[in-house]
């Protein structure tokens, strides 16, 4: 049973544009190592002690996101963090995927729409 | 093709070392990210999800071998082994590492190539017809004016900071290659009554959230005062367009915002102002200089038969083959849109394979098309057997050129920070369904255009059928449009109603395409039998039974 407001930060690091995540103070390169907060106090207080990574130049642009747990598997709520977490979808050859920096579970990828693909009127942008 | 000046090479390479010194001030800490953001912008380097993405302008999507080489190695030593050719006809590298870009840029100054002006609101890469002085459907080649209009807008000192982007296409042929009425300004080389070539202006048009094709300016100027015509629009652009609002910026709402005939009345006081200063004059010794540039080259006397080949190069011929202005020549489109593929991705070793083919076979230049295809524009129809057997085994011969696998597509959310959904998926699984080429055939011209969100890179707007990735509380949907068109008969696509999901969206264009099927007559494409008998028999169709649930 999925859970909400899990949330877990990320950044690009400066040097190179590479997707990081933050883990106990500092930046892993590796989703699955990274820390996962249900307290959002706690995501706050990381998002702050980035900046510092900021000012540092170390990483760019950090922010947090939504993550649910599907039944011990933490997954990104949204499509875009999968790929960042991953690579392109399209070149398994490319990014965290190809270098075994990428989550393991192979529930992981790619999961059909929530609702069993019910059609949606509300698309129009 | 054009040659840097001492000023050109000059300029570039002082560009470069200017770059490199602000990159070494970012990694050190001296300038903030704030700060650096739009000084990397200004040289093409932009942060995408998985790292930094380097757009290198290829203007008109003129290419020689020695520039396809250079891209080949850049691929190779600073990249993960391809490019990716793009609507505006440029090359993007996905994978660069900051501190490596300031030696990339130097590389390709070394084959007269930048990254200048491909981002930021600016004037950016000037495109044109990719059959420019080789089809015989044109008044002259339109590459020396877009090289003019390159110089001109390059750092023009007026028009560095607009309100938007500003984009510019030109083109020389009844037959519209280059999307001119979905540009910010396009020109169209034409003749008066008289028989003097000159120029039709068009402005205002433009994809995005709002789109809106261009409205005429002023149908016939003359060859000295273009330039001066081309600054009075994009002085009354940028005097009067909207700051305050970044959706309401471009040149296109402005003109639909006061009317055209405002906006001609505007233009045409400010260009009998700079006339009447007698500055911009472009003197025709210039023109011609320019031109010699892009003098064909000098074609043999040579027999126009077609040569004979198996099955597999007859259908290449079918549609990748096109009519070219010397007996015994032809133009050749190399599709970059193999079934199961990635739009517009070349990698290195094919840019190389390519560049050895121009030697080969004595063509000086590549053309790169704003439907991410490549171009060979003066081939020896004698020579198109091995041209093909060579582009079969780089997986360069798809025989598809102008049918539904021919997909235009941005990059979409498998790299594009902007996106909304993945648009490469979908261009894959729909070109996998329509593999058959007989059936391609038998579908017949249909274009299909696809973007990952509203900025509409993948052109959607103007697809025959187009196809809008969106959002929807995490999850990707896809909005059909039909009957947009970016060619000669210029539309803007219907939307259709609710989207599909990623797992319904391929039946969804396969029942719109089946009632193509039905539905034409005499001939039709599929535009033609959309504007015959509108959405509605294709709204049901695609939504079949469940039309009642979206609404």
């Amino acid at each position: 049973m999925a859970t909400a407001a899990l949330q877990m930060l990320t950044a690009n690091r400066l040097v190179d544009g590479d997707v990081v995540y933050w883990r106990a103070g500092g930046w892993v390169q590796t989703f699955g190592e990274a820390d996962v907060f249900a307290v959002q106090a706690d995501a706050d207080g990381a998002l702050e002690a980035a900046k510092k990574f900021v000012t540092g130049n170390v990483v760019v642009n950090p922010y947090l996101f939504d993550v649910r747990d599907d039944a011990g598997d933490i997954t990104p709520v949204k499509e875009r963090e999968i790929v960042r977490a991953l690579g392109p979808s399209v070149r398994e050859d490319l990014g965290k995927q190809a270098t075994g920096l990428g989550p393991p579970s192979a529930r992981w990828r790619y999961r059909p729409p929530q609702g069993g693909g019910e059609r949606d009127d509300d698309v129009s942008i | 093709m054009y040659r840097y000046d001492e000023f050109d090479a000059a300029f570039v390479k002082e560009r470069v070392e200017q770059f490199r010194y602000q990159v070494e001030r970012r990694l050190s800490g001296e300038l903030n990210e704030d700060q650096f953001k739009p000084l990397r912008l200004m040289n093409g380097l932009y942060l995408q999800l998985h790292a930094y993405m380097l757009r290198i302008a290829v203007p008109y999507g003129t290419l020689s071998a020695k520039q396809l080489r250079m891209l080949a190695h850049i691929a190779r030593k600073y990249d993960k082994g391809y490019g990716h050719f793009t609507t505006r006809q440029n090359l993007q590298f996905n994978w660069p590492k900051l501190k490596d870009v300031p030696d990339i840029l130097a590389d390709l100054a070394t084959v007269e190539m930048h990254a200048i002006q491909t981002s930021g609101n600016c004037i950016r890469n000037v495109t044109a017809d990719q059959f420019a002085g080789a089809t015989d459907e044109e008044i002259e080649d339109p590459r020396p004016l877009a090289e003019i209009i390159r110089q001109w807008s390059s750092l023009h000192p007026e028009f560095v900071f607009l309100a938007r982007k500003f984009k510019i296409a030109v083109g020389a042929s009844l037959h519209d290659r280059a999307a001119l009425k979905y540009h910010d300004m396009a020109v169209e080389i034409v003749k008066n009554e008289a028989g003097e070539t000159g120029y039709r202006v068009w402005a205002g048009g433009g994809m995005g959230r709002t789109p809106y094709l261009a409205h005429l300016m002023r149908d016939f100027v003359r060859r000295e005062d273009i330039l001066a015509y081309l600054e009075a629009v994009l002085r009354v652009y940028n005097q009067d367009s909207r700051r305050d609002n970044i959706h309401k910026q471009r040149i296109k709402i402005l003109i639909n915002a006061i009317g055209p005939e405002e906006m001609r009345r505007r233009v045409a006081r400010e260009f009998e102002e700079i006339k009447a200063a007698g500055t911009l004059q472009l003197p025709a010794a210039e023109l011609a200089r320019i031109a010699a540039y892009f003098a064909p080259p000098k074609f043999e006397k040579l027999s126009d038969e077609m040569p004979d080949g198996d099955a597999d190069f007859e259908s290449w011929t079918k549609t990748n083959v096109h009519r070219h202005r010397a007996p015994g020549y032809a133009i050749a489109t190399i599709s970059l849109k193999p079934i199961g593929g990635v739009p517009g991705d070349c990698s290195h070793q094919q840019l190389d394979a390519l560049a050895d083919l121009l030697d080969r076979y004595a063509m000086a230049e590549i053309r790169v098309s704003h439907e991410q295809n490549l171009v060979l524009p003066h081939v020896r129809k004698k020579d198109l057997p091995a041209i093909f057997a060579r582009l079969k085994e780089l997986g360069l011969a798809t025989p598809n050129a102008g049918l539904v696998t021919d997909i235009i597509c941005c990059p979409g959310l498998d790299y594009c920070d902007l996106a909304n959904a993945r648009s490469i998926p979908v261009a894959q699984k729909i070109a996998e369904r329509f593999a058959d080429l007989d059936r391609q055939h038998d579908i017949g011209e249909l274009k299909i255009k696809i973007s990952g969100c509203i900025n509409a890179c993948g052109h959607h707007h103007a697809g025959h059928i187009g196809i809008l990735g969106v959002d929807k509380k995490g999850v990707e949907y896809y909005q059909l449009q039909l009957g947009g068109s970016a060619a000669e008969d210029a539309s803007i696509g219907e939307i259709m109603g609710p989207g599909f999901g990623e797992h319904e969206i391929v039946d969804a264009v396969e029942r719109v395409i089946k009632a193509y099927t039905l539905l034409r007559i005499n001939g039709e494409r599929f535009l033609d039998t959309y504007r015959r008998v509108g959405m509605e028999p294709f709204k049901n169709m695609a939504y079949l039974d469940q039309l009642h649930a979206a609404y």
